[in-house]
């Protein structure tokens, strides 16, 4: 791996393109600024990207900037190793196809990842402008994105190149971020691959849950598409379990299972009132918006609109609802966090978006119970003021009730986003499956092999609850680890096979 | 996909489609529900399954027009297709030998009581049902009802068809007469909180089966929560089905009004679609 990556870096273009701008000339470009659509004007549209991506110019200029470092820290800081000063290179020398090739080499949603992926936390937290300059890093996010939607425009999309054919049928069940970066890897490796999806539409939280003005579902539909012409299968409405079990699955010739059915239960507060009409869960709220398009009255699905719209917690999902609020035409659009700002475990850059669209933050603010008026629907909460005091167990200062701080708010939507628990379906078929007290199906962290040798799992079934690049890893490790499983078994078969047919000769 | 092979209406308002899901006809249970999308537009609902004939590979469906997307299935022809249908959802219902079981169907609930009043008979149970509706056309399945009970009694608001009277009555006869294990109640929450607080003068144990609004039916969303003894409950992962003593049946009536005007609205909007 590494010496690949030496070798690459050594080819006559890197040498060249490194050659043309000195480092310290390099080091003197302003880090590029994403262009957005005007606040105001966006949050009319449910269905408008915030960020509008760079143009070539930028792009280029951005891709300057990145020294090509002999020992590469960004790609450290990548769940799914992207080979990141090759893609970037290949922006700065115009090869803008090559870069997202280079792209699709680890990962099967570059577009998805280039809009959604923690950056700041992750490879743009380990570039050698943060961690040597003490610089804003290189926009690799920003450039990711370029790369990706530029090849889409383009009508030119690669499709990587797959192993031949080995017969060995496999499943992955859930079509989520996991599910699809698993997909890609065991097709790329000659596996027949079906996907297995309970919902109508394959892309897990990628189309339920995370908004059209953050990622356009057609977006996520090329990426798919792309999956689908390398050979992936997917069926949709099949539940693995129920609309057939397991072993119906291994009697079809199933020879093992990825099981990436991601956080299913939503976490309410049980608090006096939750259950009034009006109050519901961000998974109900943005299921209902982006799965059903309930914003659209030519759809049958209704939403509630709110005036006044509460939205309970404090990370990207939050954000994502109460912005979801604002759109749908809330007067009143609040976050109730019961940390500080800056404790919200929600991006930077989407607070900031949320900020800009006029969203009100009331931090430090709990509530504690909910009032309905004579119909069951919610009129008012009852919050509390918290303050910090030292860090707890996750690190962050924990808050503690101001006694005596109580007051109203009116409202008359509250969304939930205080985080979900795993899906209990896929458990609950198999009692011999190994699981936390927390429902979280038990692996090995390197290989994601679960205590049943043929079963593997990934995401928010083993995490509880984490990012679409992190869930993306998983799908990798677990393609890497069952290859790995399947090339065993199926060789010690072969060899029983041979001991066989050599004994009937005899 | 999931064409529809047969339609029957039981009356006006209440229509009985033979579907083809032969992977659901074949894994479901009695309890089991399905949710079903008709098009691209649709919304998602739940309906439990009333029927299967694995050979043919098809389920059977009761709907009720209520809304959009009920009105709009009760409208469908043979040889039409549900765009979406997944399944079998929620946990079966749990049937062994108690020895009396009462079961107690109230409209379009008779629908899921179908398959349970089955499974308790093949279980070797005496099992005694009351069918109850408004009025004689809106009582549904009478002669599969009465396939496998051991006898029934048919409960309409106006006497138009067995005896005039509510579900409870007829119910609360038949405890007085003998001795009941178990009962199960299926049918609007109004019925059902009624005869659950029949039954438990008489401390019998209850199953209801709740219909609450659902979106993903997989527990995801939480719109069919439910307090039970206290505790909130998804209904399409926990239930359908539960302790009726332990149902908070007012917070569960209150809830589904909860897009009450919101449904007005649409299918408001639908009338005028199909008027012009």
């Amino acid at each position: 791996m590494q010496e690949n990556l030496k070798e690459e870096r050594e080819q006559a273009w890197r040498v060249e393109l490194r050659g043309k701008i000195k480092n310290k000339d390099r080091g003197l470009i302003e880090r590029v600024k994403m262009p957005e659509m005007n606040a105001m004007k966006r949050v009319c549209y449910q269905d408008r990207e915030v960020n509008l991506g760079l143009d070539v110019q930028s792009a280029v200029r951005e891709a300057q900037r990145c020294m090509d470092c002999v020992n590469p820290t960004c790609m450290e800081g990548c769940p799914v190793s992207i080979n990141i000063p090759k893609f970037i290179k290949n922006i700065e020398r115009g090869e803008f196809l090559e870069a997202a090739k280079t792209l699709k080499e680890t990962s099967a949603l570059p577009a998805v990842c280039g809009r959604v992926c923690p950056q700041e936390k992750q490879c743009e937290a380990n570039c050698f402008y943060t961690l040597k300059l003490k610089k804003t890093p290189v926009a690799i996010g920003y450039l990711e994105r370029f790369a990706a939607d530029y090849e889409r425009e383009s009508g030119q999309a690669s499709i990587p190149e797959t192993a031949p054919k080995n017969g060995i049928k496999v499943a992955a069940i859930g079509s989520g971020p996991a599910s699809l970066a698993f997909a890609g890897d065991m097709i790329k490796l000659g596996y027949d691959v079906t996907v297995f999806e309970a919902l109508h539409e394959i892309g897990g939280v990628l189309k339920y849950g995370i908004p059209e003005f953050r990622l356009p579902n057609k977006i996520v539909d090329v990426e798919l598409d792309n999956l689908e012409k390398m050979g992936v299968r997917f069926e949709r409405n099949f539940i693995v379990g129920r609309t057939a079990s397991f072993d119906d699955l291994k009697a079809e010739g199933y020879q093992a299972f990825f099981v990436a059915s991601g956080a299913g239960l939503p976490r309410f507060m049980n608090i006096p009132g939750e259950n009034y009409n009006g109050i519901l869960s961000s998974n109900e709220y943005l299921t209902r918006v982006n799965l059903m398009n309930a914003a659209d009255d030519s759809f049958d699905t209704p939403v509630l609109k709110g005036k006044n719209v509460a939205v309970v917690g404090g990370g990207n999902t939050a954000m994502d609802s109460v912005r979801t609020a604002k759109r749908l035409g809330a007067d009143r659009a609040m976050i109730i966090y019961r940390r500080s700002r800056e404790e919200m475990p929600a991006r930077v850059e989407e607070i900031h978006h949320a900020e800009e669209e006029g969203i009100e933050f009331i931090n430090l603010t709990n509530p504690i119970e909910y009032f309905s008026d004579e119909n069951g629907r919610v009129k008012s909460m009852k919050v509390q003021r918290m303050e910090l005091a030292e860090a707890d167990a996750s690190g962050r200062r924990r808050p503690v009730v101001i006694e005596g701080s109580e007051y109203e708010i009116p409202v008359d939507v509250v969304v939930v986003a205080i985080g979900v628990s795993p899906n209990p379906l896929v458990p609950s078929e198999l009692p011999q499956l190994k699981v936390s007290r927390w429902g979280t199906i038990d692996v090995d962290s390197e290989t994601m092999q679960s205590s049943m040798p043929e079963l593997f799992a990934g995401g928010d079934i083993v995490r509880g609850g984490a990012t679409v690049i992190l869930a993306m890893g998983d799908g990798r490790r677990a393609a890497a680890g069952m290859h790995q499983y399947l090339s065993e078994q199926n060789a010690a078969l072969a060899n029983a096979g041979q001991a066989n047919t050599s004994q009937a000769k005899n | 996909m999931n064409e529809i092979i047969n339609v029957e209406s039981f009356s006006e308002n209440v229509v009985k489609l033979v579907v083809k899901a032969p992977r659901i006809a074949r894994s479901r249970k009695p309890g089991h529900f399905i949710i079903l999308r008709i098009d691209e537009k649709g919304e998602r609902i739940p309906l439990t399954i009333a029927a299967a004939d694995e050979k043919a590979g098809t389920i059977t469906l009761v709907a009720q027009k209520v809304g959009v997307t009920s009105k709009r299935l009760c409208e469908m022809k043979p040889g039409d297709s549900i765009l979406d249908l997944v399944g079998p959802l929620g946990k079966a219902t749990h049937i062994e030998k108690v020895g009396t079981v009462l079961a107690c169907g109230g409209g379009v609930g008779v629908a899921p009581l179908l398959p349970i009043v089955e499974g308790f008979k093949k279980a070797g149970n005496r099992v005694v049902t009351i069918l109850a509706a408004r009025s004689k056309d809106l009582i549904i399945l009478e002669d599969e009802i009465r396939k496998w009970s051991d006898e029934v009694i048919v409960m309409t608001d106006d006497g138009s068809h067995g005896r005039k009277g509510l579900v409870t009555a007829g119910a609360e006869e038949v405890i007085k007469r003998e001795k009941v294990d178990e009962c199960v109640a299926i049918g609007p929450a109004v019925m059902m909180k009624f005869t659950s607080l029949l039954t438990q003068k008489y401390n019998i144990p209850t199953q209801a089966s709740l219909n609450a609004i659902m979106v993903d039916g997989t527990g995801m969303c939480g719109a069919c929560r439910v307090s039970v003894g206290g505790q909130t409950k998804f209904t399409c992962v926990d239930g359908p089905e539960f302790d009726a003593e332990k149902i908070d049946f007012d917070e569960l009536i209150l809830r589904l009004g909860g897009y009450k005007a919101e449904e007005k609205e649409a299918f408001e909007r639908f009338m005028q679609t199909v008027t012009i």
